[in-house]
């Protein structure tokens, strides 16, 4: 079983940078419908980390956001985490809900603004999700998703800390969503638990 | 004017006054402070995992309660601290989201607190107090000079303990 993470091969790596590519694509198409405006991703990022550097990802450890966390259940268990900077996430629930851009901040950010949110993330993860099914024949159902409205570090340490029993690395697949290709909407983090690597990477063809 | 290091997720620092011990953004991780009050020495570890026993990968010792603490006593005494006079501060342990049917692992906050009190205990340092629990992160720096731990949060105030 693949329990340690630097043992993948390049090739490997670009594998699942690839079925990323396929799950972000459908997430960002998914995304542009729900808010109405242009959304573009960055070129999807397959990497090992360590767990410090993860939170680095979007912006330290300290940085102020919203996370939305879901359990991806299954033949390949994973973590899936929307991570999006408070401020960017205001103006996603404006978009969500119809208001004028400005109208939700921290203070008025209610049950009714993080349902919304969790919405948003339930239907970005599983049309990610969707599209990586179809493509690897994998069996992947998203649990319903949680909301942490913290810093980064925080929001991210229960989940990464999961992986810590096994290993001190993480495989991050990574993509940022962007609208008109410059605004920066989120970071989409989907981390593949070290025992369902081997099933992935066995339905994509190129096992160890 | 001291420097303040940096310490990071399942990571271990030492520090001589002025210089201070920071790590940012403790969720259910725990931040350890212990010091010896007469070197002016302290020493921070950013835990993870309560019990390296659990895992079935324990190389780096700094990422559970257990083994971080026995690592913080070999390093202050490695630096000349006197281990029988460590103090020690914590902070963090909290727990971030929650879930209906909540899995063992999200009460991961409250078990790593558990176990560092119980460890800290077990080698005979004393806890001078301890900031853990409910739902928000914490960004925390400990100043070997006074052994003052300052706590940050969003939302739920700045401490010192």
């Amino acid at each position: 079983m693949v329990d340690d993470f630097s043992k993948l091969s390049g090739l490997q790596l670009d594998a699942l940078r690839e079925i990323g590519n396929i799950g972000a694509g459908n997430a960002a198409t998914a995304l542009a419908q729900m808010i109405n405006a242009k959304i573009d991703m960055s070129v999807p990022q397959a990497r090992i980390m360590l767990f410090s550097e993860v939170p680095d990802l979007v912006g330290g450890a300290d940085k102020h956001v919203v996370g939305i966390y879901l359990r991806v259940e299954g033949s390949a268990p994973a973590s899936i985490l929307f991570i999006i900077p408070v401020e960017k996430a205001c103006l996603l629930v404006d978009m969500l809900m119809f208001k004028p851009l400005g109208t939700t901040n921290m203070d008025n950010f209610g049950d009714m603004e993080m349902s919304a949110m969790m919405e948003l993330g339930n239907i970005i993860s599983a049309t990610y999700l969707n599209a990586l099914a179809a493509f690897t024949g994998l069996k992947l159902l998203p649990s319903v998703p949680a909301l942490g409205i913290d810093m980064a570090g925080a929001v991210m340490d229960a989940i990464l800390a999961q992986f810590g029993e096994v290993a001190d690395h993480v495989l991050v697949l990574e993509t940022d969503f962007r609208k008109e290709a410059v605004d920066l909407v989120g970071h989409f983090i989907l981390l593949p638990e070290p025992g369902a690597l081997d099933t992935i990477l066995k339905a994509l063809g190129v096992s160890m | 004017m001291g420097k303040i290091i940096q310490v990071g997720m399942a990571d271990l620092k030492l520090a001589k006054a002025p210089d201070k011990l920071m790590t940012a953004g403790l969720g259910s991780c725990i931040g350890i402070c212990v010091r010896d009050k007469s070197k002016q020495l302290g020493a921070l570890a950013h835990i993870m995992l309560p019990l390296s026993t659990q895992a079935r990968n324990a190389d780096n010792k700094a990422k559970f309660a257990d083994t971080a603490i026995e690592l913080l006593v070999e390093e202050m005494k490695r630096n000349g601290a006197d281990i029988t006079r460590l103090e020690a501060k914590f902070a963090g342990g909290a727990q971030m989201f929650k879930f209906s049917g909540e899995s063992d692992i999200m009460k991961i906050g409250q078990r790593n607190a558990a176990a560092v009190e119980e460890y800290l205990q077990k080698y005979g340092i004393k806890i001078l107090a301890k900031d853990v629990g409910g739902n928000y992160g914490r960004t925390i720096t400990y100043d070997p000079a006074t052994g003052d731990l300052l706590v940050r949060t969003i939302g739920h105030g700045e401490r010192i303990i």
